[in-house]
Formats: C-alpha cells, sequence, structure tokens
C-alpha cells in the first residue's frame, strides 16, 4: 500500500478543471488564456524590514526584499511579493519550498523570523492574453490599467467574491497570476470560465 | 461605495475594510485593579459623535494592518489615517462645498485653429431636418411607409430600409429600425397605451424618454419583463408588447439571459452625450486623461436628436471620441447612481435591443462600477407639465417630446394640435411641428406678452393667444378638443377640435445623480426649479443640468468643465470646435404655473402615474401637511416608477400655491438611486446560481461526492453531512455511522477546521493572552484544548493548540469561525501589544486533515504508519507525532471529538486522496465507514462537548459550559478574565449546558425548544426555564437525548421538567451532558 502511495502523482486544486481552463483559448480566439500553474513553492516570510534579518534574508536568496508595498521583486525563478510592512510571500519553482525555508531560517540566525510554508495554501492561476485585463476587470475593483497596475505590482484584493493574490507580470505580455486560496479555486475557477464566455 | 486610505495600500473600496469601532480606547493595564462599574465602562461604553471620529480599521481583504481613521461622521469623509498606538493628529475639516456650476470660460488656451467662438451669431436659418431638406409643410404622409400613417416621408433618423414587426396588444404593426416602441406605436396612430393605476382612466404616450409616466408596457417575448417605457424600449422584430393598468407582472420562467459586471476607472466620467456633455469629452479627450462619456441613448446628441440641431458636429465629436485612445464612449447606457468618492453605477443594455437575435454568450445588461476622479453631470432637463382640467387624455404631450417624435422618429404624434405653453421653449417645437405638416390650431401662453418667439409664430401663420389657457379637454380614448379662457377666468370660452395638445410648464434640470452625490440644491428664479448648487465631491454639473438652457451658452460651459476637469488631474486640455449657434429671437422669461384653474368636476393630474390630482395634494395641505416629504407620503404623488420626473417640481408648486408659500421654500423631495428602475437580474450580474456564493471544498470533495454524500454549508464550506447507502434515510444512515465509529472504525474528512501557524519568541505569552487555560507550559509535541472568549468573558472559539517547537504553535479553530480568530489574533497583537514578538498566519488549506475514529482505528494506523509507535503508552492521548502514513508525510494528533480512541491525520492537501484511499483500503477488514457532520454531532453530544456557535450564542461563558477547568487561575490576566468576577456572570441562576432525556426514550425534542418547569402552561408570561440547543437519536444510548442551556442547570440534574413540543408538554429528565463514557474509558482504545 505504502509503494502505491509513493507513485501517487500529486493533485493540485484545479487538476479536475484543467482541460476546460485550456479550452479558453480556443473559444476565445487566443484573446484570453487561463492555466493552474500548479505546486509553486510559496513561502509566508514574516520579519522586521528595518531589523538586520532583512538584509541577511535578502542577501542569501539574491534579491532585495522589496519595501515598496504592493511591488514585486523577481530574481531568477523566485519571486519576491510584498504582502505587508513585515510580510512577504516567496514563490519559487515547485518543490523548493524546504530550500528555501531553511535558506532563510539560516540567514536570519537569531534574528526573530517567521517562516511558514504556505505552499498549498494558495494555488496559482495565470491569466494572460490580450483581454487578461478586461476578464478581471468583470470582478476586481482596482485599477488595472498599466499606468496603475503595471509591472511589478501585486496586490492583495477581491477577485468575483473571494480573496486573492494578484501579480501583474513582468511583462505585459506575461498576464496576471492570480493566487487563490485552495478551497476557493474551484468556485473562482468557475468564475473566470463563465466571465471569460463573452469573449467567445 | 467610499474609499478608505489604507496607509499602505492606498485608497481601496471600503469593502475590502473591516470596522473595528472606537479607537484609543486601550484595554487596561491591568483590569483586576478596576471597579465593576469602569469594567463595564470599558466593555460597553463607546463615543457616538456628529462629526470627526476615530476609529480602528482593518484591511482586511488586502494587507491585513490595522490602523486608526478619523472619519467625519456627518459626512463619511476619511479626514486622516495613521498607525496604531500613535496619538490622534490634528485633521483637517471635511471637504468644502464648492460650487459646481462655474462659468464658461475654459482656463486653456485653444489650440484649435479651426474652433469657432462658441457664441458666435450666424444668419437665422429656417428649421431643417436631420437631411437638410427643409421640413416641407406640405409633405404628404398619406402614403408613407407600410401602412404608418402618421410617419413622416422624409423626417428623423429611423431606418426606412429595416422594417420591423411587432405586436401590441393583440394587433400587428409595422415599425422601423431606429424606432423606439413608442414612436412605432405614434407611427401607427397610437398614442393610447394603457389605463391608469386608481381611476381606470385611459393614458397615452406623454413623452419620448425616461420621464414617462404613462406609457408604462409589459414585454410579453421575446422574454417577459414588467413595466418597461415604451418610450425607451427600442423596437425590434417580433417585439411582443402589451399596455397594463399600472401595474406589471413578473413571469415565474427563469430567465436565460446572461448578465454581467465591469469596473472602470477614469479620469473623468461625463454622464449625457448631449451638448454639453460632448462638448465636455471632446475637451477631455485626446488629453491623455481617462475619459468615459455614458449616455442612455443608442446614439450620442442627446436633446440635439430632438431639436435635429448641429448634428454634423455630434457626428463629428462622437467620431473623435470613438477614435481616441483611453476614451470609452458607453451607448446605451444609464448611469442610475452616484455615490461616495466618486463611484458610479450605471447599466448597459447591451442586446436588449436585438430581440430574438441577441447572442447568448453576450451579457443582456451589464453593470458598470465607474470610480472617477472627476465627474461632469450634463445630465440634461426634463420638461415640467401643467395641471390643468382633464391634463390626462391621450393625446396631451410635453410639447419637446412631440417635437422629437417630428425630429428624430420622422412621426407625427397628431395632426391637429393645441399648444400650451408657459415660456419660450414650446415656440421652436409648435414651429417645428407645423413645418413637418401638423395643423397648430394656436399656441396658448399664459404669459401676457410673450415676446420674440410669439412673433416668429404669427409670421409662420400661427395663432398665438397670450395670457391663456387650457381649461378643459374632451375625448375618450383620444383626445378630439381642447377648451382655452383667458387665464384665470373661465368666461369666454373658445373650443378647438384637436387630437394632440402639446404642454410645456418649464424645464427641470435632472439633478438626480447630484443630489444622489451629496449635492445641494437651490431654487433658479427664472426657471421656477431647482438647480446644482454645491457639492463636496468632484463634480461639475454643466448644460439644462445646470439651469443654463441658451445653446450656445450650454456648448461652451461643457467644454469649460471638461477642459477644468481633466486640468485639474494634471492633463492639458484642448479646446474643442464647437458648432455655430444661429441667433434665436431674444428670450422672454418664463411664467411661474403649476395649477391651472378649470372646472371644478375636471380633475387636474398632478402624478399621473400615482394619479394624484391637485385635489388630492389640496387635501394633504388640509390635513396639515406643509413639507414636500410628507405631501410624498400621504399622496403617493412622486412614488411611482417614474419616481415623479414630469411630476415632482410641479407637485411641489401645487402645494406652495395651497399653502401660500414660496415653491423655493418647499425644497423638493430626496432623490435616491436608482435613477430608473434597474433589474434584479442585471445587480445580481454574475453573482447567482452556482455563483451566488463562494462554495468552499476541500481535497477530498470529488471522493465525497463520488460516494453518494450528501452535503452541509457551514459557511461557505460543503462539507459531507451523511453518506447515505441505497434506500437509508438520514436517520438510519447516521445511526450506521455512529456505531462504526464506537464498535469499529470510521473516518471523517476534517480538512475544514481552520488552522493558524503561530511563531516567535512571544507565541506562547500570546496564546496565554488569547486562551483562557494555560498555553505556555504545554510541551513541545503535545496538544491542549483551549477555549478562547471575548473580553465580556463569554466563549468566542474553541479548538486545540499543537506545540511544534518552543516558539512554534499551530491552533485550529472552529469551521466558521477561521478568518474571525485570524482577525481577532491579528488585531490584539498589532493594536495592543504590537511588543509582543509574534506573527499569526493562516494554514488551513496547507493541511488536509482525516479523523480515524474508533477502537479499530490503532489497528488501521498502525498498518499504514510502520515507522509510528501506536501503543497507547507510546503515542498518548494529545500527543502528536510526525511520520508517514502509508508512504505520506503526516503529522499525526491523538485527538478526539468523539470519546472513542481517534487520530487527526494530517497531509499535503495535494497527497490527501491517495491518504483518504489507502485509510480506506486499510480498514476495510473492520468495515471503515465514511461519516459526515451529523454524526460527527452525535458523537460529540453524547459526550457533552459543546459546539460552539450552535450550543452557545455570544452569552455563554466557559463555566456556563461546565468547562471552568479550562479557565486558568495562575494567569494573572487573559482576554475575558476579568469578567468572570462581574455580578452577572457569578449568577446562580445562569444558564448551564446540561442534558436532556426524554422520559419516553423514543421522543425526540426539536432544536430550540424552549423548556419550563410545570406539567401544566400557566397563564402567560410562562417563566422559561431555558432551550434545547442540540437534539439527536443514539443508537450508543438507545435513545433520544438533547443539550440545553437551563437556567441553573447544574443544580436541577435529575429534575422533571417540561417540554412544549406542538400541543404536548413532554417530561424530561435533566441530565450530565456526557451521557455516554462518563469514565472516559474508551479514550485509549
Amino acid at each position: 500500500m505504502a509503494d502505491t502511495a509513493l507513485t501517487a502523482p500529486l493533485r493540485s486544486p484545479l487538476s479536475q478543471v484543467a482541460e476546460r481552463l485550456a479550452a479558453v483559448t480556443r473559444t476565445s480566439g487566443g484573446a484570453i488564456r487561463l492555466a493552474e500553474l500548479p505546486f509553486l513553492a510559496q513561502v509566508d516570510v514574516r520579519l522586521d524590514a528595518k531589523g538586520a534579518a532583512a538584509d541577511a534574508v535578502g542577501l542569501a536568496l539574491g534579491l532585495r526584499l522589496p519595501l515598496e508595498p504592493n511591488t514585486v521583486v523577481r530574481a531568477g525563478e523566485s519571486n519576491v511579493l510584498w504582502l505587508g510592512p513585515d510580510e512577504w510571500l516567496l514563490i519559487g519553482p515547485p518543490d523548493s519550498e524546504r530550500d528555501l525555508e531553511s535558506r532563510i531560517r539560516e540567514a536570519a540566525g537569531d534574528e526573530p523570523v517567521s517562516v511558514t510554508d504556505v505552499s498549498a495554501q494558495r494555488t496559482t492561476i495565470l491569466v494572460t492574453g490580450p483581454r487578461a485585463r478586461d476578464l478581471l476587470a468583470h470582478g476586481c475593483a482596482l485599477d488595472l490599467h498599466p499606468r496603475a497596475f503595471g509591472s511589478g505590482r501585486c496586490a492583495q484584493t477581491t477577485l468575483g467574491r473571494t480573496q486573492v493574490v494578484l501579480v501583474a507580470r513582468d511583462e505585459p505580455r506575461a498576464g496576471f497570476w492570480v493566487l487563490v486560496r485552495s478551497s476557493f479555486s474551484g468556485y473562482l475557477a468557475e468564475w473566470l470560465l463563465d466571465a471569460a464566455t463573452e469573449y467567445a | 461605495m467610499l474609499l478608505i486610505p489604507c496607509p499602505w495600500c492606498g485608497p481601496r473600496d471600503e469593502a475590502e475594510f473591516h470596522y473595528g469601532g472606537q479607537a484609543h480606547v486601550p484595554y487596561p493595564e491591568d483590569p483586576s485593579a478596576l471597579t465593576d462599574e469602569e469594567w463595564a465602562r470599558y466593555l460597553f461604553f463607546r463615543d457616538n459623535p456628529k462629526g470627526p471620529f476615530a476609529e480602528r480599521w482593518s484591511h482586511a481583504a488586502g494587507c491585513r494592518r490595522w490602523f486608526n481613521a478619523v472619519r467625519d461622521t456627518a459626512t463619511n469623509e476619511i479626514l486622516t489615517v495613521y498607525p496604531p498606538g500613535e496619538e490622534r493628529p490634528a485633521t483637517p475639516g471635511p471637504r468644502p462645498l464648492r460650487s459646481v456650476c462655474a462659468g464658461v470660460l475654459p482656463p486653456v488656451e485653444s489650440d484649435h485653429e479651426t474652433c469657432s467662438p462658441p457664441t458666435a451669431v450666424h444668419a437665422a436659418e429656417p428649421l431643417q431636418d436631420r437631411m437638410g431638406r427643409g421640413g416641407d409643410g406640405a409633405a404628404s404622409i398619406s402614403d408613407s411607409a407600410a401602412g404608418q400613417p402618421f410617419r413622416h416621408p422624409t423626417r428623423g433618423r429611423i431606418h426606412r430600409d429595416a422594417p420591423l414587426t411587432f405586436t401590441f396588444d393583440g394587433t400587428e404593426y409595422q415599425g422601423l429600425r431606429g424606432d423606439t416602441l413608442a414612436s412605432a406605436l405614434l407611427a401607427n396612430g397610437v398614442i393610447a397605451t394603457g389605463t391608469s393605476i386608481r381611476l381606470g382612466r385611459p393614458r397615452g404616450i406623454f413623452s419620448a424618454g425616461v420621464e414617462e409616466p404613462n406609457a408604462v408596457v409589459q414585454i410579453e417575448a421575446p422574454f417577459p419583463e414588467p413595466m418597461l417605457l415604451a418610450t425607451t424600449v427600442e423596437l425590434y422584430d417580433g417585439l411582443v408588447a402589451s399596455s397594463l393598468s399600472g401595474q406589471g407582472r413578473l413571469t415565474g420562467e427563469p430567465d436565460p439571459a446572461r448578465y454581467d459586471a465591469v469596473h472602470a476607472h477614469c479620469d473623468l466620467l461625463v454622464v449625457g452625450a448631449g451638448p454639453a456633455g460632448l462638448a465636455a469629452a471632446a475637451a477631455a479627450a485626446r488629453s491623455g486623461a481617462r475619459v468615459v462619456l455614458a449616455d442612455d441613448q443608442p446614439e450620442s446628441g442627446g436633446s440635439l436628436l430632438g431639436t435635429a440641431e448641429h448634428l454634423d458636429w455630434v457626428a463629428d465629436v462622437t467620431g473623435q471620441l470613438d477614435n481616441a485612445p483611453e476614451v470609452r464612449v458607453l451607448r446605451r447606457t444609464t448611469v442610475f447612481g452616484h455615490y461616495d468618492d466618486n463611484h458610479l453605477l450605471a447599466v448597459e443594455r447591451r442586446t436588449n435591443h436585438l430581440g430574438a437575435d441577441a447572442p447568448g454568450y453576450v451579457s443582456r445588461e451589464r453593470v458598470w462600477r465607474i470610480r472617477a476622479r472627476r465627474v461632469v453631470l450634463a445630465t440634461g432637463a426634463h420638461e415640467r407639465s401643467l395641471a390643468f382640467a382633464d391634463n390626462d387624455r391621450p393625446g396631451v404631450m410635453l410639447a419637446a417630446s412631440a417635437r422629437t417624435y417630428v425630429n428624430r422618429y420622422g412621426v407625427l404624434p397628431g395632426r391637429h394640435a393645441v399648444v400650451l405653453t408657459t415660456n419660450d421653449s414650446a415656440y421652436a417645437a409648435a414651429l417645428d411641428l407645423a413645418a413637418a405638416g401638423v395643423d397648430i390650431a394656436a399656441i396658448v401662453d399664459t404669459r401676457p406678452a410673450p415676446g420674440e418667439w410669439a412673433e416668429r409664430a404669427r409670421q409662420a401663420g400661427i395663432d398665438v393667444m397670450a395670457g391663456h389657457a387650457v381649461t378643459g379637454t374632451k375625448g375618450g380614448a383620444r383626445l378630439t378638443a381642447v377648451t382655452v379662457a383667458r387665464y384665470g377666468e373661465s368666461g369666454g370660452q373658445r373650443e378647438f377640435t384637436a387630437d394632440l395638445l402639446l404642454v410645456s410648464g418649464g424645464w427641470n434640470p435632472v439633478a438626480h445623480l447630484f443630489s444622489q452625490s451629496g449635492g445641494t440644491l437651490r431654487y433658479h428664479e427664472e426657471l421656477g426649479s431647482f438647480v446644482p448648487d454645491t457639492c463636496r465631491q468632484a463634480v461639475e454639473v454643466a448644460g439644462s443640468a445646470s439651469g443654463v438652457l441658451d445653446p450656445a451658452e450650454v456648448l461652451a460651459q461643457g467644454a469649460a468643465a471638461g477642459a477644468r476637469a481633466v486640468e485639474a488631474e494634471g492633463f492639458s486640455p484642448r479646446q474643442p470646435s464647437l458648432p455655430p449657434v444661429a441667433a434665436r429671437p431674444r428670450p422672454t422669461p418664463a411664467m411661474h404655473v403649476y395649477a391651472v384653474p378649470g372646472a371644478p368636476d375636471s380633475p387636474r393630474f398632478v402624478d399621473l402615474q400615482r394619479d394624484v390630482t391637485v385635489d388630492d395634494l389640496a387635501r394633504a395641505a388640509g390635513a396639515g401637511l406643509r413639507s414636500v416629504e410628507h405631501t410624498k407620503r400621504y399622496t403617493t404623488a412622486g412614488t411611482a416608477n417614474d419616481q415623479g420626473k414630469t411630476s415632482g417640481v410641479l407637485a411641489g408648486g401645487v402645494v406652495a400655491d395651497l399653502l401660500g408659500v414660496d415653491v423655493s421654500a418647499l425644497g423638493t423631495t430626496t432623490f435616491r438611486p436608482p435613477y430608473t428602475p434597474v433589474s434584479f437580474a442585471a445587480l445580481a450580474g454574475r453573482d447567482r446560481g452556482a455563483l451566488s456564493d463562494p462554495v468552499r471544498t476541500t481535497a477530498l470533495h470529488e471522493w465525497h461526492v463520488a460516494h453518494g454524500a450528501l452535503f452541509e454549508n457551514v459557511g461557505q464550506w460543503k462539507r459531507p453531512w451523511y453518506y447515505p447507502r441505497d434506500g437509508e434515510d438520514r436517520e438510519a444512515a447516521v445511526l450506521r455511522e455512529c456505531a462504526a465509529a464506537r464498535d469499529g472504525v470510521a473516518l471523517m474528512d476534517a480538512s475544514t477546521l481552520g488552522k493558524i501557524d503561530v511563531q516567535g519568541p512571544d507565541a506562547s505569552v500570546f496564546l496565554d493572552r488569547l486562551y483562557t487555560n494555560m498555553m505556555s507550559t504545554l510541551k513541545v509535541g503535545m496538544i491542549r484544548y483551549g477555549v478562547m472568549c471575548r473580553p465580556d468573558g463569554m466563549v468566542f472559539d474553541d479548538g486545540t493548540v499543537i506545540r511544534l517547537a518552543q516558539n512554534h504553535f499551530l491552533v485550529t479553530t472552529t469551521t466558521g469561525n477561521a478568518a474571525a480568530v485570524l482577525d481577532w489574533m491579528e488585531e490584539w497583537q498589532q493594536t495592543e501589544w504590537p511588543g509582543l514578538k509574534v506573527h499569526c498566519t493562516s494554514v488551513t488549506e496547507q493541511w488536509a486533515t482525516v479523523a480515524l475514529v474508533g477502537p479499530r482505528s490503532r489497528d488501521v494506523l498502525g498498518a499504514l504508519a510502520p515507522q509510528l509507535a501506536v501503543g497507547k503508552d507510546d503515542f498518548p492521548f494529545m500527543a502528536w507525532r510526525e511520520t508517514t502514513v502509508a508512504g505520506i508525510g503526516a503529522r499525526v494528533c491523538r485527538i478526539s471529538f468523539s470519546g472513542e480512541l481517534a487520530y487527526e491525520i494530517n497531509v499535503s492537501p495535494w497527497e490527501a486522496l491517495t491518504l483518504w484511499q489507502s485509510l480506506h483500503e486499510a480498514g476495510s477488514p473492520y468495515g471503515i465507514t465514511p461519516y459526515g457532520t451529523e454524526t460527527m454531532h452525535v458523537l460529540r453530544a453524547e459526550k457533552g462537548y459543546p459546539i460552539i456557535g450552535q450550543d452557545t450564542d455570544g452569552t455563554v461563558t466557559p463555566q456556563d459550559l461546565g468547562m471552568g477547568w479550562a479557565v486558568s487561575k495562575k494567569k494573572p490576566d487573559f482576554i475575558g478574565r476579568r469578567s468572570y468576577a462581574r455580578a452577572d456572570t457569578v449568577r446562580p441562576d445562569r444558564k448551564h449546558l446540561v442534558g436532556l432525556l426524554p422520559v419516553d426514550p423514543a421522543v425526540f425534542l426539536p432544536e430550540g425548544t424552549h423548556l419550563v418547569a410545570d406539567s401544566e402552561l400557566p397563564a402567560p408570561p410562562v417563566p422559561m426555564l431555558g432551550h434545547v440547543t442540540s437534539s439527536y437519536r443514539s443508537a450508543a444510548l438507545g435513545r433520544t437525548f438533547a443539550l440545553a442551556l437551563i437556567k441553573g442547570g447544574r443544580d436541577r440534574i435529575g429534575e422533571r421538567l417540561y417540554a412544549p413540543v406542538g400541543d404536548r408538554l413532554v417530561p424530561v429528565t435533566v441530565a450530565s451532558p456526557v451521557l455516554y463514557d462518563p469514565e472516559g474509558a474508551r479514550r485509549d482504545g
């Protein structure tokens, strides 16, 4: 029994709707693309932005923790999102959460720092295509115009009737990441699919 | 929707925030040193000032930071925000009231060479239709389009090559694309559209727009919709409508159409695409500013469509706007609400006009939620009616509306007309109608000296009767004659044969949105009506909405307002080209007339839609009502779905006359959104059906569905309720599931429990303050049950605390309370104890949790967790272990919510299904049984474990629940502690949680049943002893039982009480809440 479990594939929250999400590319004529980016490493980091740990952690990760609210700093495969004045969300490639956590803890040393693996807490939905912004505007009260929410911006807000973390990716054409609590992801996927109907 | 400036994230919608009450009410340093009165003051008393008030807010849906804000409770403005712990700063006063109808001189230099001075006077031109073809009064109308006898052969913006077939009241007619239902009916000679709601009098099309009080119709096909205005329904092929007597019918059919919403942001929103709005948008376009222009018509032009003036300019500007980047023109879009911080709601009718051809994938209506930095309201004006005798007959029509039918729709609303006016504006209408071939018998003007316009009418061969008024009308289904006499006199009457009576009592600026925005109105002497005055928001009003009626001034004012708005936002406006305005006759002041004397037995209607007459208003005045708000409620004037657009000021004027006061002293009634009716479907948008509220599911949801679970909603979660087998009802399924958990092994998805990761050097101090019991003494590797209370001592939540490391805990919350508990923790940490080094992070979905319950659970777990020593001494109760279960990394906790040997296995949700299936397979030799929330409730109730929120209601202390053991006597303080010394919480007759056993073991007590002392009900009031909070059938006890909150319950154990159920008084015995295994022998298996 244990053997079968070892080989069982991981199941992401939106694995059951992956095909329907993919079909939007075709039905919208390429105007909108939707896809789950499953299993990304996500680590919540809490520390005093003015303390010694901030620089040390940044150094260990090869980046500077963003101090400007609602911005993202990218380094290689990792992105760090500002979530609060003492809180960041580190997003890395799948399976890197343990490595990230230990690097942060080591770098912080004796400084008080809280590191929490939240990789499964939220899943990530990629929303891209020429009409991506219009699609999100159906349910997001934030101004998503590039003047207000351009590359490198992120925000915790609501989309439809659920809370999300929204990330404008580095290039405008790369669209948005929508990070949503896993338990709400089924709802949000249905919401996005319904909103995308318009762009057929 | 307020914008609240989060100190970190900037302005966000108020919906993202959570209100935390008055700021600067610190938790007392030593609550135990306070008297009961001082403590009660801290708990229960808060200020409630009018004006600036310091409050706590949390950016709950954003960065989750708490902050303080000073809000003016009178204006709702947030005056400042600052961090918790800081002194309240001095705040500026609220935004000043600014005048909103500023001058016409734009503060910009023109860079547009071809622009014409807006006030340029050109030679007078003959009135023309838009095609430039002169209005030929002799034009034959007898053989016009396909049996539409009242269709003019050339005029109008309708598409003569696009005939449409429609049905009204069972008769089939032809209309043209570009018609409204009303114009198409008029083209066919149909003016009567129903009967009035109270008196049943025939009523006809009265206007050509949203102000229509009479032509309210029922659409029958393609989809039934009640109470739409024939004057705003665009005609489409296959439309079936019927007349109404004031009230429509809702369909029982589900609406198949889609509805949605869009959030939009702009530097400038211009409402109304008439001359002022177009000029404003043109000035702002190409400045780089983001501009939205919204208008309720299918094409731009506003009043110009009806007057057929400057239509080339309209087309030019519209073309420019359509092609300008960052400019969005919303057609068929009614802005219906203007709220705080320039948040405006609009509804766009996207496919209604396509009828059955509407594509199903496009939303039929769309709500626009627009956040504008600045707003220019160019909403125009509505023509006012007059209250004369029998003024409600079909054929009585507002003068400018008749002009619109002629010029815009190419329809003659009648053949022989009389015009009644108190002002200049009706003359242009009369001249246009005459030019189109309508015989104008007379213009009846109440003014003794109507001036140059009258002269012009006389030159055109129209008889003008100065100083006269209409004193009565005749007719049945349609007007046949009009009686005219000298104004104020009844003698010397003349009768005119007429099928059309045009009325103009002056103009009412459309101030609805402005008023909703918080703006004040003032009386405008020339108009005899109310105009926008001052406002705190960044709003300007332009055009006739501001009371300006002169066309050149309207255009210039609009351009200036648009320029000022974008300039204020840092953009450089351009002077748009404005059309040359022809010289007009010199205006003569209007006469302010509201009620016109007439025959005493003929009703003079003020509100046509509510059948309210001058006599009704007189009765209200006679009853002593002096305010227009009271008169409105007494008579219902202005309360119909037109909300008094044509009747409001008229009613005010009549009341003023009756009371002998000036109309300016009475003011108007309050304008409230929506400006025009909006369908519930549009407001609901996408939030209906399966998307009406988010559904939260666990990683195991599909398994539950596949195995026939029925679900219970817990908060937004779908939790398996029970898993019925073939033919089982709930009772049978739950008894079976309970038996499996007590006798064998069962498993449940417990993933929905809230989980919060608490880390930091001060984590244990923090938890000691939040929980009633001691957490700092918990050993790493162990688990403790904990209770959380509010400062008033009442239970708020309960759960377990797992110590993962010296400075690292994981706490669980009840399913429905997870977010509230995290907010609670954050609030105390951020606002009261910012010095504590501790962080809280939600990890609810980071873990999937499976409860494995029953005497055989150890066998199942042991089989799957070879590295785990599962013996009761190796793995004691309330301990946790890190191990692998079925090859999956797991944290196993020995927790029981049933009294049985039990484990909670926590794994990654990505692997939860594998775990569940492995457990199911490994447990099959023991008959492992999945169970749901109902069984969980029975099992815990048998053990007397309360469910917070079911057995408690915010008035219950831990002691009331019999959990005094969970309240620390050693800790100097924790939240709630001081309240346990209050007189109220030590009363002996507080309600205690106890068990109840019906004397007849088969009798089931419904939850909520009250309990009384005697076997016969005394005369009311009957003293109530308490109520049933939980009630079940128990497989283990072989009977029914209940939990109840009973006054002094623990002292009544063994007593007989009575429960009124229906007509019976059911005898019950009070018992200990722990009814099963009171010794706790089963816990270790």
